[in-house]
Parts: structure tokens; sequence; C-alpha cells
């Protein structure tokens, strides 16, 4: 019988996560070996982690993994890229790494135009650190540092990453998408492998933001926060390809 | 061959470094260091090397950690409140055992102080550049021809140790011409051989195959710190070796002068002028501030040694504190100190000897 499924190669055999139940960082980490894999350079592919959840990653997956300062992924990734062009470089970085303290690393490498790809989780919440308020927490949610939830006139609104991004010429790929259903892992493994494609072309900048859960500090069974993710985060965050230059979406 | 030109002290700092084979620069502008970041923008895509203008100063240090994990001869520059900056990168290149140069062209201090050149910044290179409690060999020019030779010699030392090192000038230096007699160009295959050295070593994270990859953690889970900690103090005390410091006319000398980088100069001159006079004075200037000469003050004859001036462009002074750590109170300390952008003048510091002589000849 033909093996019509099996484990990345993009992870250790036998490593368990350490990511919560319901957590969809596993999937993500799943995606990006897959497709590394498929293209066929898991032995140039190198991670640089940022700091949260996401750090969990550094001893799961099977590449080489360069662990950046809170915030600081993009700016240690445009050190190795431009130091060794051949190799294939993403971020993987969560919204509080990502879209606060490392919004200016970030917004500048894209505006440089950094030929990496940036995987990028949004679950509006600091999850390693215990539920404290995210850039992009949603107006109302309640976080251990908004207690009576977050208000627009006190924490300001919830930051929108791609749409931000998207007011600069040079990125080249901007997308959000989500990993609720099967139909939308599939999107997702193909925007994925378009960043990373992207890439290997010498285009330049391709950030995939995937909007996730986060059960543990949301407080929600991990099927409560699917229904959560569904009608809130996706409704605040919208899916949608935000900058595609290849296909005339800018 | 050498090769003897007439250069300012921040652009030698940066051909020193490209001769040295630095091929990764990031910076950000900050006076009075901006010659070297601006020598690199147009030096580095001559030699294949790559030159990027940090949106910050955190951003550029991290983007040398970054090449630095590739392989890369990485350095960069700033100036005092630029560096503090740069403590977080510098904390994880060397908890990392990333082999990075900065090179900080002091100002006035603390905060945005001056423009202006100082000593300001000699507790926060020499004792805590960042948090962690890690340490840098960190050499302290005094002339720009000791700022090629220390820059170049800083890439071997910090790939020798895996470990940052810092050469801690200042403005004056950093912004005046002087003669100087470049190092030699060091060829595409020697780098091509330091960059394949490293790679060997398996720590570079460019890419490997599939169960032979590398990673590059600043940090470690469980007792891997502690272990890491231990092993970065082996490799400290293995410097007594580098250890390096003028002594000028110290032998029979009754007055020392402590001081080091542009300091220094200024203290050399008075020390002949006072030897002229027929007073016996002399000079001990640390040429690495870290790790710090102590014993050549500990092992001073103190039964003719009658007292120190340290003289420091910082107030508080700063260096003084490891010259009382080595003296123990066997002689009398005084200070000679300016700051905030102020220089030094030879009068003032002679102001000061006098003063000292008077108290304690």
């Amino acid at each position: 019988m033909d093996k019509v499924y099996k484990r990345t190669l993009g992870i250790q055999e036998g490593v368990v996560s350490g990511f919560c139940p319901g957590c969809m960082h596993g999937t993500a980490h799943k995606l990006v070996g897959e497709v590394v894999e498929e293209l066929g350079k898991l032995d140039k592919l190198v991670r640089v982690e940022g700091v949260g959840c996401c750090g969990l990653g550094q001893a799961y997956v099977s590449h080489d993994t360069i662990i950046a300062a809170h915030g600081r992924a993009c700016a240690v990734a445009t050190g190795v890229k431009r130091c060794s062009p051949d190799s294939l470089v993403y971020t993987y970085q969560g919204d509080g790494d990502l879209a606060s303290i490392g919004l200016d690393e970030t917004v500048s490498a894209a505006n440089r135009g950094e030929n990496f790809t940036v995987i990028f989780i949004n679950n509006g919440i600091y999850g390693m650190t215990g539920g404290q308020m995210a850039p992009t927490t949603l107006i109302g949610m309640k976080a251990t540092t908004a207690p009576f939830g977050r208000k627009a006139e006190e924490h300001g609104y919830p930051m929108h990453v791609c749409e931000v991004l998207a007011q600069l010429k040079a990125p080249q790929f901007l997308v959000r998408t989500t990993v609720d259903t099967p139909q939308n892992v599939i999107k997702t493994r193909k925007y994925i492998k378009q960043a990373f494609q992207n890439q290997i072309d010498g285009k330049g900048f391709s950030l995939v933001e995937i909007v996730t859960t986060c059960p543990t500090n949301w407080g929600f069974t991990p099927k409560d926060s699917i229904t959560f993710l569904r009608e809130n985060m996706l409704a605040e965050f919208p899916v949608g390809v935000y900058r595609d230059k290849d296909a005339g979406i800018e | 061959m050498a090769e003897r030109v007439f250069m300012k002290g921040c652009e030698a700092i940066a051909e020193a470094a490209v001769r040295a084979g630095c091929r990764f620069f990031a910076g950000y502008p900050i006076t009075p260091q901006n010659e070297i970041p601006e020598y690199m923008a147009r030096r580095q895509p001559e030699v294949g090397g790559v030159f990027v203008q940090g949106e910050s100063e955190v951003a550029s240090v991290n983007m040398l950690y970054g090449a630095a994990a590739a392989g890369a001869r990485a350095m960069s520059s700033s100036s005092s409140c630029g560096i503090s900056l740069y403590s977080e990168g510098i904390s994880y290149c060397a908890s990392a055992r990333l082999p990075v140069v900065v090179v900080n062209v002091q100002r006035g201090g603390p905060g945005i102080g001056a423009i202006q050149p100082a000593q300001q910044d000699y507790f926060q290179a020499t004792k805590a550049s960042g948090n962690g409690g890690f340490k840098m060999i960190v050499l302290a020019p005094a002339t720009v021809q000791e700022c090629v030779d220390m820059v170049y010699e800083s890439f071997e030392l910090a790939a020798r140790d895996n470990n940052p090192v810092l050469v801690l000038t200042d403005g004056v230096i950093g912004t005046m011409m002087e003669p100087v007699v470049l190092p030699p160009m060091k060829s595409d295959e020697e780098l091509a051989a330091l960059k394949e050295s490293f790679k060997v070593t398996g720590r570079a994270c460019i890419g490997h195959p599939v169960g032979q990859r590398a990673t590059c953690f600043p940090g470690s889970v469980g007792t891997g710190q502690e272990i890491a900690n231990k092993e970065a103090e082996k490799m400290y005390a293995t410097w007594d070796k580098d250890v390096r410091v003028e002594e000028y006319l110290v032998d029979d000398a009754e007055i020392i002068f402590a001081a080091y980088g542009i300091s220094a100069r200024i203290s050399k001159a008075v020390v002949k002028q006072l030897r002229a006079e027929g007073i016996k004075a002399g000079m001990i200037r640390p040429i690495t501030v870290s790790p710090f000469p102590y014993d050549t003050f500990a092992n001073l004859d103190f039964t003719k040694v009658k007292g120190i001036l340290d003289v420091e462009m910082s107030i508080p002074a700063q260096m003084r504190f490891d010259v009382d750590h080595a003296v123990q109170g066997r002689c009398p300390i005084q200070e000679c100190r300016r700051s905030g952008g102020q220089l030094l003048t030879n009068d003032q510091v002679l102001e000061a000897a006098r003063a000292l002589i008077k108290e304690v000849l």
C-alpha cells in the first residue's frame, strides 16, 4: 500500500511540542516543515525564533534555529539572510513579539523588502507570560493586564499587521489566514509555500499571518476557542490576500 | 605590504575592520562616530561585504547577532547612549558565544549627554555592557594607529574566544587625523577558510542536513545556563595573558599618573614636563581596560611611589575604582577630571599633579 501521509522531516522524531491542547502552533510548525520539505530545502532552512510560545519550537523543529531577542527576529533574519543568501530564512513570531516590541524591526524589514519569510502567529494575547494584553487583543477581551477588558479609549484598537504593512511599497506577499478547518489548513499550506517560493525566487518580503486560538489564556475549551476565533477574531482580522505582487494585488 | 596613510580615527577604524575581514556592518547614525558607517557604506560593496543602516541601534546590534550566527565577521559602532541600546544584543552575543566586534566612540553622558568627547562609559564597558554578568575584552586605544591595530586584532580575539570584543575609544581619537600604517588585507581565500572553520564547528546557522541542525541559543533550559556560565568563566580566566599595559617611566617614579585612551596622551605630555623639572613622574596606561592590569598597580614599590593621580574625562571618576582595588590604600590617590564633552588640558593636569606633589612629596 502506498504511504499517503507521513510526519514531516522538518520536525524532530519523538519530540513532543509542549504546546497546550487546542493550540494551533503545532499545525503551523507542521505546515512549515511539510512545505519546505516539498521544496527540497530543509537542509537550507534557518528559523529565527521569536520569544513567547513560539520559543517552544526550538526543541521541536529539526532545522537550524537562532533564538532572537524579544521582537528582534526580523533584524536577526536580516543579518543571517544578507550574509548567507543561499539559506532559506524565516522568522516565527507571535503577536506581542512581532507587533508590539518588534514592530519597528518588522516594519523596517518589510520596508526594505528583505528577502525572507515571516510566519506570524496572531492569537490576540501573550501566551507564554500568562495572558497579558497584546497589540492584537480584541476590544472588550479580558487580559491579565486589562482585567476589565480592552478599552479603545485607554488601550487603542487591535493592531492590523497585514493592513499596516500593505501601506508599504516593498513587501511582495502579505496574507492573513487561519487553520480552523481542514480547508483552511490546506489554504494556509498553499500560502506558506508561496511565501517560501517567493524567497527562493528572490522576490523579497513575504508574511503569512495565521490567526490562531489560545484556549489556555482565553479561558475556553479548545472547541469553544474555535467558535470564539470564528465569531470574534476573524471578524476583527479578516482573512485574505493583502498583497501579492505576482497576482497584481497591491 | 604595509601602507602608510593619513586618516581620521573613525575611517581608520573602518578600514582596519575591512582588512581584518569584516564583511558585515550594521549601524545607526550618532555623533561622533558617523564616519565609521559612512565609510562602511562605500567600502563594503567594494569588497563584496554588506552594509545595512539599521532602523535603530537595537536593530543594528541584532542584525550583527544574526550575521555572526551565519558565520560572517561582523562589526558595529556607536557612541555612549547608542551603546546603551546595544546592551541587549551584546549580551545575547555573549550568551550565545558569538564573535562580534563593537566600537564605542565615547561622548558625554549620562543620557543624551553631549556630542563632544568624553570617557564616561568606563563602567558600562568594563563591568556591565548588558545583563547577566558577562565579560568582554575591552581595548582602549590612545592613538589612531592603536585604533587600527586594536580593531584588526579584536576580530582575532573575538574569534578565538567566541565572545564579543569592545574597542573603547572617544570622540577625540575618532575625529582626529594621524598618519597610520594599515595592516594587510585578508584575502578572499583566508576569509573563506575562516568561514569554513566556523561552519565545521557545527555552530553556523546557515542550514544543515536533517539530523545535523545547529542552534544559536542565547540562554538555556534547565541547568544549561549554569553550565554555560561556568564555561564562560573558564574563558575569562584565560585572559591574564591578554592584559596589556603601558608603563611609562614607572621604575623610579614617585608620582604615577593612571590614565587610559586620550587622557593618557595628555598625561604623558605632563609627565615629560615634570621630568624636565626633575620630578620623578611616571604613567601607567591600561591598554586593556578589561582585563584590567591590577597587578601593575598592585606590584608598585610603595616605598617609592608617594601618590597616584587618576586622570579621566569622567565625573565621577570611574577607572579610579579599579586603581583603588589594586592599590588597597597603600598610597594616596587623587583625581583630575573633566566631563560632559569638556577636554582635559595639559595645564589642568599639570595643576592637579602639582597639588598632589605638594601634598605627598
